[in-house]
């Protein structure tokens, strides 16, 4: 163990916090599915990395500019995730057993993303690599201010729309009690669907900014869960803002520890502090 | 459960011959894989499948098992074979220390449990990598020598797993027909319930994940010398705990076998996906299967099997309840364990059983109960009156343990149990039913009514607490429907299913929570003429009731709550004509606009915590 500059430290931090976003970016279609629709979904992940295969694709063969592929991935992925929805739906699946369906949903895409790219590991050269800001002695990289700008502008967003708008309130109430929602008029089905392709699409975005900043692999899919997850519980279920707000603490604290000890002691930071608010919980009742 | 054992072994005896065939080697192998499997399934099964807690790091608990074994071997020399219990043991402690952090938070469900676990892959893969114990490169054990148990290595491996397996089938099927197996499936029903009925529910968990995690590291410690070459990245992938929740599942996680059977399936049908391209292929059929058992065969194959089974036995003997019911009360009769709940503790009537002193109960900022004084007199009924939301509910929740008091002093025989567990004051001789009843759902009615009898205040055997369960049926007329699961009932029989459940714990108090809300009027009157039974036998009830014409009728004394305190107390006639009592119940201009309110939110609020 030694003790770095100050710049360093500074960059550190900077990188948790574009980390964090991304983090935070996975984890608001996850807490928002398991805290208003009980859904535990796995396929988050998969839905994530197969946006991020599509952008790739395009943008590597076609010539598409990857935030352009957005357009494209939105309605898809939020026409996928109704379609997931209907089937969970039609067949009364309970949080549990969601989990797994969504985990056989993750292995087919995971099969799926290794059928077509290969297990080998993909990079989207994109001319936004190339931008880097320079402030101070601190480095700004683009393709990860696009990640925290996404991040921080959709959290607050939905955070607004759910807070403010009658669609929101309509969303919130249905999550509480769904007959009684149902009762007072609110067409809980059709929006526990809208709510469905939102998070995906949401997985969508995250697949995007994945694909711009990150190394893409089939087996990649894996890694993410136990960080995104310690970020959703941390964050609070169904609170848009928790999982950005607990993935910077994340992925500030997962930072400073690269810097100080070993890169690869970075996984038990997340996993510590999610033991720590385990414990920190109140115990009966 | 002697049946099951015996078959087991046999099949194990048979197959030990299997080396001595001079099969090629090829064959050896696949069936090593095979056995790997069905342990590492039956292990993860023990704990998760019975309990319902779903472990996602029996790869770390497989993991830890392997790396022990290749420390203790490369590192310090020792034989392979001695390295075993250590693996065994390492993996079971880890698990006990996982087990007590994740277990003593109440609020760690099922899901909790699972990214929990999960977690600890990872972290346990993390330190692996970063230490000595593999340090990046991972570690070889091609310097150890393979113990010779057969002809040829293969078939040492062989009976090597062999005997894994044998030795963690019998552990299931060990717990499967123990009390900790029936403690376990009452928490995978409802975990709640358990610990009020008298499971120690944090033990049984801690029990089953330390032998699960034992288990496991076992089968890691031979697998390591099976593959030879031992890394951190094809150890501690996410693939190895879905393919065994996928076998579980698929054979069917409520029964022993069930992993046998589906680790067998997915193991063949992996195997013939085997080889470049197809491996992707059977990747994907995997995903594909796991998703259509769980849709169309969520209790899977062998679930499926035996569920057609036990309906074709059912159809065949229909008379046989009764039967058994009869037999059950001819052995009683010749051996009459049940006496009346008062005469094993001859104690002067008029007693008092049960104090509770300044009882404070806050969910957040409601407060439910605002320092309740209250005495339970020995053999009496006392009535607990009050309006919606006053807290009467409550005040059986919090003395039954099911919830923590905040503040206060709750004395039972003279001994606190306040703080105590719930499962405890169950064995001191509390039982309790609930307002809305919650039946264990995947249990029969027969042992939903044994299980208090074996957990309860009685703590019989199995055998007794079934003959205990048939008299407790009879007593309220459910013998024909012994053998039905909860949700066939309707919703008187399932108030009556709550009361004989209670009954069956053999209490010193028993506390009714509005058994007669929602029944008609002539139902009412069988259960006031039940209750008058209960309390013929000399049982000491508390009971809470909006319909006055059983309260009247069946009270000596009651307590009326008002927004969480006592407001009056004394005998029923006289009671229900004081001034303030008729305000709180009927309300005046100045009493509704005062108490509804205050009396409104708390109703709310314990409905919902409850």
């Amino acid at each position: 163990m030694y003790f770095p500059s100050a710049t360093l430290l500074a960059q550190a931090v900077l990188a948790g916090l574009f980390t964090g976003a991304l983090y935070g970016l996975l984890g608001l279609g996850l807490s928002l599915s398991w805290g208003m629709l009980r859904q535990i979904n796995l396929a988050h992940f998969a839905l994530a990395f197969l946006g991020a295969y599509l952008t790739y694709q395009l943008s590597t063969y076609n010539a598409v500019d990857p935030l352009l592929t957005l357009l494209l991935i939105v309605p898809l992925f939020f026409v996928l995730g109704a379609a997931l929805h209907w089937v969970l739906a039609r067949f009364k699946v309970n949080p549990f057993n969601s989990m797994l369906v969504t985990f056989g949903v993750t292995v087919i895409i995971e099969a799926l993303l290794q059928w077509i790219w290969t297990a080998d590991f993909r990079k989207l050269e994109s001319s936004y690599a190339e931008h880097k800001m320079k402030i101070g002695a601190l480095y700004f990289p683009l393709p990860e201010m696009i990640t925290l700008v996404l991040g921080v502008g959709i959290a607050v967003a939905v955070w607004f729309a759910l807070k403010r708008t009658d669609l929101g309130k309509a969303m919130r109430a249905a999550a509480e009690d769904a007959p009684i929602a149902a009762a007072f008029g609110v067409n809980q089905k059709a929006l526990a669907l809208m709510l469905s392709g939102l998070n995906a699409a949401l997985a969508g975005i995250a697949g995007v900014c994945l694909a711009l900043t990150y190394t893409l692999a089939p087996s990649q899919i894996y890694t993410w869960i136990g960080v995104v997850f310690a970020c959703v519980m941390l964050g609070g279920l169904g609170r848009p803002l928790g999982p950005l707000i607990a993935g910077c603490i994340i992925g500030v604290t997962e930072a400073l520890t690269m810097a100080i000890t070993a890169p690869a002691w970075a996984p038990l930071v997340s996993f510590s502090l999610l033991i720590v608010v385990l414990l920190a919980r109140p115990g009966r009742a | 459960m002697r049946r099951s054992l015996i078959l087991v072994l046999l099949a194990i005896a048979a197959l030990a011959v299997v080396p001595w065939l001079r099969l090629p080697a090829f064959y050896e192998a696949l069936l090593y894989i095979i056995l790997h499997w069905i342990a590492l399934a039956t292990s993860w099964n023990l704990l998760s499948g019975y309990s319902g807690y779903f472990s996602f790091g029996h790869g770390a608990f497989f993991g830890i098992g392997m790396y022990t074994t290749t420390t203790l071997t490369v590192q310090a020399n020792m034989p392979f074979m001695w390295t075993l219990p250590f693996a065994a043991a390492v993996a079971a402690l880890f698990g006990v220390l996982l087990g007590a952090i994740a277990f003593r938070v109440r609020s760690v469900r099922a899901e909790l449990f699972s990214l929990l676990t999960l977690a600890m892959a990872f972290v346990m893969a993390t330190i692996i990598l970063n230490t000595r114990i593999d340090g990046g490169p991972g570690v070889s054990m091609a310097a150890v020598a393979v113990p010779s148990f057969a002809p040829t290595a293969s078939g040492t491996f062989y009976l090597m797993a062999l005997a894994a397996t044998a030795i963690t089938m019998v552990a299931a099927i060990w717990v499967f027909y123990s009390r900790l197996g029936t403690g376990l499936f009452a928490i995978h029903d409802d975990e709640d319930v358990a610990e009020v009925m008298g499971v120690p529910t944090y033990r049984y968990k801690l029990v089953a994940f330390a032998l699960s995690s034992a288990l496991a590291g076992l089968g890691g410690g031979i697998h390591a010398l099976f593959i030879n070459y031992v890394t951190a990245g094809d150890t501690f992938t996410i693939a190895l705990p879905l393919t065994v929740i996928l076998m579980c599942v698929l054979g069917g996680s409520r029964h022993w076998a069930g992993p046998a059977v589906g680790a067998t399936l997915i193991t063949l049908l992996l195997y013939s996906f085997t080889g470049g391209d197809s491996a992707v292929i059977g990747k994907g059929v995997t995903g594909v299967v796991l998703i259509a058992v769980i849709l169309f065969m969520p209790q899977g194959v062998l679930g499926q099997a035996l569920k057609w089974f036990d309906a074709r036995r059912a159809e065949k003997n229909e008379t046989s309840a009764k039967a058994a019911a009869e037999a059950a009360t001819a052995r009683i009769a010749a051996n009459p364990i049940s006496s009346s709940p008062s005469s094993r503790t001859e104690v002067a009537a008029g007693e008092v059983l049960l104090k509770a002193r300044g009882v404070v109960k806050q969910f957040k900022g409601v407060r439910a109960l605002r320092g309740v004084d209250l005495d339970v007199r020995r053999g009496e009924i006392l009535g607990l009156l009050g309006p919606n939301g006053s807290g009467k509910s409550t005040f059986i929740n919090v003395a039954s343990g099911h919830f923590a008091v905040t503040e206060g002093v709750i004395e039972f025989g003279g001994q606190r149990i306040s703080d105590a567990p719930a499962h405890l004051i169950a064995h001191g001789g509390i039982a309790r039913t609930y307002q809305i009843p919650r039946p264990f759902a995947h249990l029969t009615v027969l042992e939903n009514v044994a299980l208090p009898a074996m957990f309860g205040a009685a703590s019989l055997d199995r055998k007794t607490a079934e003959d205990e369960a048939w008299q407790w049926l009879e007593f309220t007329g459910l013998t024909s429907r012994a053998h039905a699961l909860p949700d066939a009932l309707n919703l008187h029989q399932r108030k009556f299913l709550e009361l004989a459940r209670a009954l069956a714990a053999r209490p010193q108090i028993l506390m009714l929570d509005e058994v007669l809300s929602g029944l008609t009027p002539s139902e009412i009157d069988e259960a006031v003429a039940l209750i008058r039974r209960i309390r013929d036998q000399g049982a000491t009830i508390v009971f809470v009731e909006h319909v006055m014409r059983a309260v009247m009728a069946l009270c000596d004394r009651i307590v009326v709550f008002e927004s969480g305190s006592v407001l009056a107390e004394g005998a029923p006639q006289d009671v229900m004509q004081r001034p303030e009592v008729v305000a709180a119940y009927l309300g005046d201009a100045k009493a509704a606009s005062k108490n509804r309110p205050a009396g409104a939110a708390p109703a709310g609020e314990v409905a919902h915590a409850a």
